[in-house]
């Protein structure tokens, strides 16, 4: 008894804690259960173990299509909402201006707001402007629903970074743009890429905004969207989605360990120099 | 603010030849964030206010008539199709978001009290799921509920059910469990956040004073931690009242929620103003609703205390 107090700090709350956790992932994880189940269709017992779901994915053409556009619009994306957060981040964390609080709650606006009305509002002014639906729409969107994530991960990075550092700088002599280059830029390196990975998966596994704004090309998700309608194509639908799964989980946890290391190196950085 | 811009202003005098207006902390916090402000401002407010006119439009075809009309909302507001879906997705996103918020406040409670040195693994497994495709955890449970689902086939193979339930998939409930699910993370964390920012002195304090756990906890820990039960509660209600994905995939007839009924308006029907005064409509409604829990909680904080 004493042995699995140890174990499990907090009595009958840790049990709840376990049960939660298994809430969480048990329903994820019927998906690469039944993506290698002979059956066709996700039931128990299970039927036996194959990998031909997987084997038929590369086979499809408009699987490979749409994988390709969800590369493209994800990195694009990610690249800009990480740009629109480093500045934006980096004013909230360095400097105090007028409506530094209200400005910083418009941007963060999307986090909170249901994606039908994002979508929505941006299809009604696109139609209006006459501009043509595409992946340039998408990423759009995209970028208004990452960027609040990348401000996320941003300003815990910028954060508990020591000021003194670029003072120094600026004392001797190093001009504002080099000093951000030189001193500020490493220091953060990791929140950035962090940065790039979270919101890539947010784009990748982003829905509804593509599925109003794109044209006739597909993202995985919308692909995916089209597949579920047919009961035949779900086992083919489970194996992607496992892969989908694989890849955010390697891409989450890469910006995790980044996220940490810059949490890390700037306040003990900031500890030396206090 | 004062004590980093009283400390750099002798450095900017002491070097002359620099421009006061550059140096100044407030134009450069607003020169660098003004191009993220500016694209939220062109791709979020702008929208939004373009919908808002066109809740007072009407179209014919495929023109746009711009003279004003209330007509749209008298239709979103009575019409008992519209009536009855925007019910629904209220009741479903406020019991959605008080079983998340209820569900999620024992973890967060665990993990900043019991979580030691591993608080930062705990809250990594907790946010792992939620980063998985939104599609996919709710395909996942399309899945477990089905007919011939998981659940059923489970159950059957234990012996536990004769034949399946049918009462499992395609309602309100099948819909709240799946956005409970889907929204759990987003619950944990503020609430985790708010627990480590209360002072543990005070609860030492109570205990000292002769308060129990349960009546120190009631006292001390759930009021001191009420706004981020707040911020876990309207995080979750504001999204889930326009849920799309959920109620066409579990949802079935009826499960069907607002946002369903906006979509159409934009594909299939194509009465614009109508889809624009639907999502006006939702968005105050909603917001008049996550005013009033707000309003609920604080009090109810008060008054604990």
């Amino acid at each position: 008894m004493s042995g699995l107090k140890r174990l499990l700090p907090g009595g009958w709350l840790s049990v709840y804690a376990v049960l939660y956790v298994a809430f969480l992932y048990v329903p994820v994880l019927f998906l690469p259960v039944f993506s290698v189940n002979t059956a066709a269709t996700p039931k128990f017992p299970l039927s036996g173990f194959t990998w031909k779901w997987y084997e038929g994915l590369p086979r499809t053409p408009e699987l490979l299509n749409a994988a390709w556009n969800s590369l493209i619009v994800g990195l694009s994306a990610s690249v800009l909402s990480t740009v629109f957060g480093i500045l934006a981040a980096r004013a909230i964390t360095r400097y105090r201006f007028p409506g530094r609080r209200p400005i910083n709650g418009l941007i963060m606006a999307p986090l909170v707001l249901p994606e039908i009305i994002v979508a929505i509002s941006m299809l009604l002014v696109i139609l209006q402007l006459g501009l043509s639906l595409s992946l340039f729409t998408v990423v759009l969107g995209h970028v208004l629903v990452c960027i609040p994530y990348s401000m996320t991960v941003l300003t815990s990075g910028f954060e508990g970074f020591d000021r003194s550092l670029e003072e120094a700088s600026a004392d001797l002599g190093e001009s504002a743009f080099g000093t951000f280059r030189r001193v500020t830029l490493p220091m953060v390196t990791p929140a950035i890429i962090s940065s790039l990975l979270v919101s890539f998966t947010i784009s990748l596994d982003e829905f509804i905004i593509a599925f109003f704004l794109t044209g006739t090309e597909a993202t995985l998700p919308i692909y995916i969207w089209g597949q579920l309608r047919f009961a035949a194509k779900l086992p083919g639908v489970l194996a992607l989605g496992t892969l989908l799964l694989v890849a955010s989980f390697i891409l989450l946890s890469i910006a995790e360990v980044l996220r940490r290391r810059a949490a890390r190196r700037t306040q003990s950085e900031g500890g030396l120099y206090a | 603010m004062t004590a980093a811009a009283e400390g750099s202003a002798p450095l900017a005098a002491s070097r002359p030849g620099r421009k006061p207006l550059l140096q100044s902390e407030s134009a450069q916090g607003l020169a660098l964030i003004t191009p993220t402000f500016l694209y939220a401002l062109v791709l979020l407010v702008l929208p939004i206010l373009v919908v808002i006119a066109h809740s007072f439009w009407t179209q014919h075809y495929l023109t746009i008539d711009r003279t004003f009309t209330l007509e749209n909302y008298r239709i979103a507001l009575t019409e008992p199709i519209y009536r009855d879906l925007l019910w629904r997705s209220l009741y479903i996103s406020l019991v959605t978001s008080v079983a998340t918020v209820v569900l999620a406040y024992p973890i967060a409670y665990y993990i900043s009290f019991h979580g030691g040195h591993r608080k930062g693994l705990w809250l990594f497994l907790i946010t792992i799921p939620f980063w998985t495709s939104y599609l996919l955890r709710v395909m996942s449970w399309k899945v477990i509920l089905g007919y011939n689902g998981v659940l059923n086939s489970g159950l059957m193979g234990l012996g536990i059910i004769d034949e399946p339930i049918t009462a499992l998939l395609y309602n309100s409930n099948s819909v709240i469990i799946t956005l409970v699910h889907a929204w759990a993370a987003f619950a944990i964390l503020p609430i985790f956040v708010s627990l480590e920012k209360v002072d543990r002195t005070l609860i030492e304090a109570a205990k000292d004073l002769g308060d129990g756990p349960l009546r120190s906890f009631l006292r001390v820990t759930l009021p001191l931690s009420a706004p981020g039960v707040i911020s876990a509660l309207l995080i979750v209600m504001i999204p889930t009242v326009g849920d799309y994905v959920t109620p066409k995939l579990v949802g079935g007839k009826d499960g069907v929620m607002i946002a369903n009924a906006i979509q159409a308006q934009f594909g299939k029907a194509s009465n614009w103003p109508l889809g624009a005064a639907l999502s006006v409509t939702t968005m105050i409604v909603v917001t008049a609703m996550a005013g009033a829990a707000v309003l609920i909680i604080r009090r109810a904080a008060r008054l604990a205390r």
